[in-house]
């Protein structure tokens, strides 16, 4: 008999601790399969950052450094500037890298650091108990937006895919979501040009990937997974904005 | 003899982190240290190092975390308000066991304060200036040539202990040309950076991180710093004597502060007055040992700062308990740094 579908060999043979129905396993797949697929696993470090994504280290098998909220970036920085030869990515949340990490994102990016950036957005702040992100939606109710998102307080949800093309060191920059089968395969080929762009040394590769965190939303797994598709992608639209070597 | 040259202490700082191996400079320009970023954007490019001068003094402690989590010598530098800033990050190095060279060239405050020398960093810099309790290792050069010996010290330190290591002086020390005679590094037996991430290889995964959520985890963690910091005071606690063995006044005062105190001492000597000084080297791990070897004869013991009493406290733990501590200070700010008559006229007071 032939197998035709296995564990990534960088990711560990080990069960997430993430909640039913959220997306952030997904992810990690994906990432772990276009790291296996560019076979950099052995010379790869990932820099972690607070919130659900801080157990990185937990479910790749690859060095791991941890970095204070936000500063995924900057310490990214640090890290392939001394090792150039080393593939390195940020894996962060939205209140991490669109609110208290803005400027390491920017300036990251500005630069155009030869490294690649998940960006997981589920418009909250997940571990920390569902309260309102940068990116909530108008009119989303958090925790600490009982009456909902209110633009002419909070401001809109801002749209990092979008906003980082603005800026000349940005080689790639994507939004892709995990929710359906076809959202899946696409987003498995933009996180691999991503990666490629990188292990080419051709610049900043970005990826914003959406994601259901059904936990603080209330909702079902379904019901989430559903409004990722619906409610999510009417603002955040799917797509490929910067993509400057046409990979 | 040995060829000197005249620099000012910010650039012996800068030469003697090349001369360490340092080939990573992060950092965020700020008065008065930024000849230390001027002069590394010079020369470390010409080294195959990097220079970064980054978008705050966040970013560039974070980039310092990140390279020096690979294992290269990396460093910092800033002045208090940057020094504040960088905080969260220190504090993270020291929870990851990360070792790293900051250099603090502090200016007076609080707030924005002004560019005057100030030694009002003492607490900021000795007592675990972020959240969560800690301690970094602290080095008080008071010329130019400390500026360069001590620098390369900091990262013997760091490397050795996994800690970060601050090299804390002021614009007095900084901003003063002086001879300085360069040396080699000194020849230490460095511990093997097994911990570092470089890509895991066909080795195992190696992680830097300060998350201990497991049962007893970060208990655990906590009493091996400090079992740590206890190893430092015990080896590493270094000190300056001048004039003790008589004394019957002991000053005692760190980096630009003790430079004066110690011409002040001289003038009073000059009138046969038993004064002697004591200047600890290492504000962390604080010489102890010295305070309460010397103080078991001599009884009085002044303390002299640039700020309104803040080494005293440490001083007062320890002293032996029967010697009486007095203080002189002049905060920070234009005009405020005392002149060797001003401490001359203050040692005869309390004599």
């Amino acid at each position: 008999m032939q197998q035709v579908f296995k564990r990534p060999i960088s990711l560990k043979d080990v069960q997430t601790h993430f909640c039913p129905g959220c997306h952030h396993g997904t992810i990690h797949r994906l990432i772990a399969e276009a790291m296996d697929e560019f076979g950099v696993q052995h010379r790869t470090i990932g820099v972690a950052s607070v919130g659900c994504s801080v157990f990185l280290y937990g479910y790749f098998d690859i060095d791991v450094v941890e970095a204070p909220h936000g500063r995924a970036s900057a310490v990214a920085t640090g890290v392939k500037r001394a090792r150039p030869d080393c593939f390195v990515f940020t894996y962060q949340g939205d209140g991490d890298l669109a609110a208290i990490g803005t400027a390491e994102i920017i300036h990251a990016a500005n630069r155009g650091e030869d490294i690649t950036v998940f960006f997981v957005n589920n418009t909250t702040y997940g571990m920390t108990g569902g309260q309102m992100a940068p990116t909530t939606l108008v009119g989303q109710k958090t925790s600490t937006s009982p009456y909902g998102r209110n633009q002419g307080k909070d401001g809109a949800p801002i749209r990092m895919a979008e906003l980082l093309t603005q800026l000349d060191g940005v080689a790639f920059s994507a939004r892709v979501a995990v929710n359906s089968p076809r959202n899946l395969m696409d987003a498995k080929k933009q996180i691999k040009k991503a990666v490629r762009y990188q292990v080419e040394g051709k610049g900043f590769s970005f990826i914003e990937a959406l994601s259901a965190c059904p936990t603080n939303w209330g909702m079902s797994p379904l019901q989430a997974n559903e409004r990722v598709g619906t409610e999510m992608s009417d603002y955040y639209k799917l797509g490929v904005f910067k993509n400057v070597e046409n990979l | 003899m040995a060829k000197r040259l005249f620099v000012k202490g910010n650039e012996a700082v800068a030469m003697a982190a090349i001369e360490a191996g340092c080939r990573y400079y992060f950092g965020y320009p700020i008065t008065p240290q930024s000849d230390i970023p001027e002069y590394l954007s010079r020369e470390l490019p010409k080294l195959g190092g990097e220079f970064i001068q980054a978008e705050s003094e966040i970013a560039s402690i974070n980039m310092l975390l990140g390279a020096s989590a690979t294992g290269v010598r990396a460093m910092t530098s800033s002045s208090g308000p940057g020094i504040s800033l960088k905080q969260e990050g220190i504090s993270y190095m020291a929870g990851s066991e990360l070792p790293g060279v900051i250099v603090d060239i502090a200016r007076s405050g609080p707030g924005l304060g002004g560019i005057d020398a100030s030694q009002a960093d003492y607490f900021q810099a000795v007592k675990g200036g972020g959240h969560g309790g800690y301690h970094i290792v602290v080095l008080a050069p008071c010329s130019v040539q400390e500026m360069y010996d001590l620098t390369m010290l900091a990262f013997d330190l760091a490397d050795i202990y996994r800690m970060p290591a601050m090299v804390l002086a002021d614009s007095v020390v900084g901003q003063m040309k002086e001879p300085l005679v360069l040396h080699a590094r000194p020849e230490t037996v460095l511990p093997p950076k097994d911990w570092a991430v470089r890509g895991k290889g066909n080795g195992e995964q190696r992680v830097v991180k300060s998350l201990f959520l497991g049962d007893g985890e970060l208990e655990a963690h906590n009493w091996k710093l400090h079992a740590k910091y206890g190893v430092l005071k015990e080896r590493e606690s270094r000190w300056e004597e001048f004039q003790t063995t008589d004394a019957e006044l002991l000053v005692t005062a760190f980096g630009s502060a003790a430079r004066i105190a110690k011409t002040a001492i001289m003038m009073v000597r000059e009138e046969g007055l038993k004064v002697g000084l004591l200047r600890p080297i290492t504000l962390f791990p604080f010489p102890e040992k010295a305070y309460a070897t010397l103080t078991e004869r001599c009884k009085k013991v002044l303390d002299i700062e640039l700020n309104t009493g803040q080494m005293i406290e440490d001083v007062r733990l320890s002293v032996a308990r029967d010697a009486e501590v007095l203080f002189y200070g002049r905060p920070p700010g234009a005009g405020s740094l005392p002149t060797p008559e001003e401490l001359y006229s203050q040692i005869k007071k309390y004599y």
